[in-house]
């Protein structure tokens, strides 16, 4: 079975930029994939079609059976509920503490409050930062934050992570940290997606590589 | 269905608590709104009074048909019967010239000027009372009388009323104007607001977007904030006029003293209340529902 199938996608930006071309790859479900390549190379790009945050100029992407280019805007939402989202800047609501952050999306769903307030924990436990659940996000350290952005990404239990560039600017020890939550959610049959140019972290966990060069997939 | 609403009810005590964390300015966003509602309402309050006492010193309605001075008692008679057939007519008396004359004469300071008339110089009447208020009906028992034989003459004993209840039509129209143009100027204020407050939260409808948030969802507590603005709103413009009722009646004591007659200003009924609370709630939501249709969708995917 297959999560996410593209075939022949183009983006092209107004301006004239290609950022992908020709690009056709499956990943199927409960697989751990890495996206590597050098920054420009259209990582990001591709994680942003696959989680519809932007549209296919030219060719298909089909998640869950669902085509995104052709997806109503009503749609979109309950789409983006099956992904856990990672982002290199964390994208936390500094407004509000760690553990309402990580509510945020069962409050989106419409989650019995209560019953959202065990999973936040246990989503918050995994990651470790249970105990600072009453802190403010922008108290945290650049790991810290990383995690709790996990934490938010997972609270849901989504079927598929998508992940851009989680140990970008993180030391090694805080990289290989993050990398075994990725393989531990992996484990219980996540599909895991990351676009990194993180090779040790790619040597530690052995996913299958995609290597995008200048919009198109090179191995 | 109670995921619902506890969603509503969230949305709701987010946006309270929004508006209390941010006192001053949450205080002087209601007082513009409450001042662009005070000028409407309080001189719809104004009109309302005036009707009232419109109302109070209105006499009933009646007419006075005065005879031709060669009207004889037959013809009196004749118009009896006229005037018993007639529909729209409640009752009638007749007063005979001789009657009218005793009744001026009778009064202070007339007598001498009656007893240097060498004849009667008034006419024979009936005092006719209608059986509507309308006016309309009034004048219709007006042109019928006028045209019936040995009538000299017809008198709407109520015209004075009607003047004024065409004044206070046109008083009507004005305050519907004046309301149409701040209820423009408070949908305006709440747009802009809402539009401020989405910029603040930037970040936060981004994210929520990102993770998957229906724009139902985002639309709500702005919507709750610009409905809970416009009634906040409502609440002080009704705060405001009921101040200046206060004051204003203090005042009116001395002169309702000197007229005899109790003058005083009543504030809006119940159900006005209500319904300028409502209007204002309507129109403040309204405003945020512009405002959010207009600023959401930079955050859909291109």
């Amino acid at each position: 079975m297959t999560d996410i199938v593209l075939s022949k996608v183009y983006k092209r930006y107004a301006g004239g930029h290609e950022a992908l071309a020709d690009v056709t790859m499956n990943i199927a479900t409960g697989e751990m994939v890495f996206i590597t390549g050098h920054s420009g190379a259209g990582k990001s790009t591709l994680l942003k079609l696959m989680a519809a945050i932007e549209r296919p100029t030219a060719g298909s992407v089909i998640v869950n059976g669902q085509n995104i280019g052709a997806l109503r805007a009503q749609g979109i939402p309950f789409l983006r509920r099956n992904f856990g989202l990672v982002f290199q800047d964390h994208k936390l609501l500094f407004d509000r503490s760690v553990f309402d952050n990580v509510m945020l999306p069962l409050d989106i769903t419409g989650f019995d409050r209560r019953e959202g307030a065990g999973r936040a924990r246990a989503a918050l436990d995994k990651v470790g930062l249970l105990h600072k659940e009453k802190a403010r996000p922008i108290t945290l350290s650049g790991g810290e934050q990383q995690r709790l952005c996990i934490a938010r990404a997972i609270v849901h239990r989504p079927a598929i992570l998508l992940a851009d560039e989680p140990t970008g600017n993180l030391d090694a020890d805080y990289a290989a940290g993050i990398g075994d939550l990725f393989r531990d959610f992996n484990q219980v049959g996540v599909t895991v997606v990351l676009a990194t140019h993180d090779l040790q972290l790619a040597a530690r966990l052995q996913p299958r590589l995609i290597e995008v060069r200048g919009g198109r997939i090179v191995s | 269905m109670r995921n619902w609403l506890a969603a509503h009810r969230r949305a709701c005590t987010g946006t309270l608590s929004r508006l209390a964390g941010a006192p001053l300015a949450s205080l002087f966003n209601i007082a513009v709104i409450g001042t662009a509602l005070a000028l409407p309402l309080g001189f719809y309050v104004v009109l309302a009074n005036l009707q009232g006492l419109a109302r109070d010193f209105s006499p009933q309605p009646q007419l006075s048909v005065f005879l031709a001075q060669d009207a004889a008692a037959g013809d009196v008679r004749a118009l009896e019967q006229r005037l018993k057939s007639q529909s729209g007519v409640a009752n009638f008396r007749f007063v005979s010239r001789t009657q009218a004359l005793e009744t001026l004469k009778s009064r202070a300071g007339l007598a001498d000027v009656m007893a240097g008339l060498a004849d009667n110089p008034l006419p024979d009447a009936f005092v006719v009372t209608a059986a509507a208020h309308d006016a309309a009906v009034l004048e219709t028992l007006r042109g019928e009388f006028a045209g019936w034989p040995k009538v000299a003459e017809v008198h709407v004993d109520s015209d004075w009323a009607r003047r004024l209840d065409s004044l206070l039509a046109l008083g009507r129209y004005a305050v519907l104007m004046l309301a149409a143009a701040l209820a423009l100027a408070l949908v305006a204020i709440t747009f802009n607001t809402i539009r401020l407050q989405i910029l603040t939260q930037r970040d936060e409808i981004e994210v929520a977007k990102l993770i998957g948030a229906t724009d139902g969802w985002i639309r709500r507590p702005f919507l709750y904030f610009g409905g809970i603005l416009g009634a906040a709103g409502g609440a002080a413009a009704w705060l405001m006029i009921w101040i200046a009722l206060l004051v204003f009646n203090t005042q009116l004591k001395p002169l309702s003293a000197l007229y005899g007659i109790p003058l005083r200003l009543a504030h809006l009924s119940a159900g006005d209340s209500l319904a300028a609370l409502l209007f204002a709630a309507t129109l403040g939501w309204f405003g945020a529902w512009l405002s959010v249709r207009r600023h959401l969708h930079a955050y859909n995917p291109s």
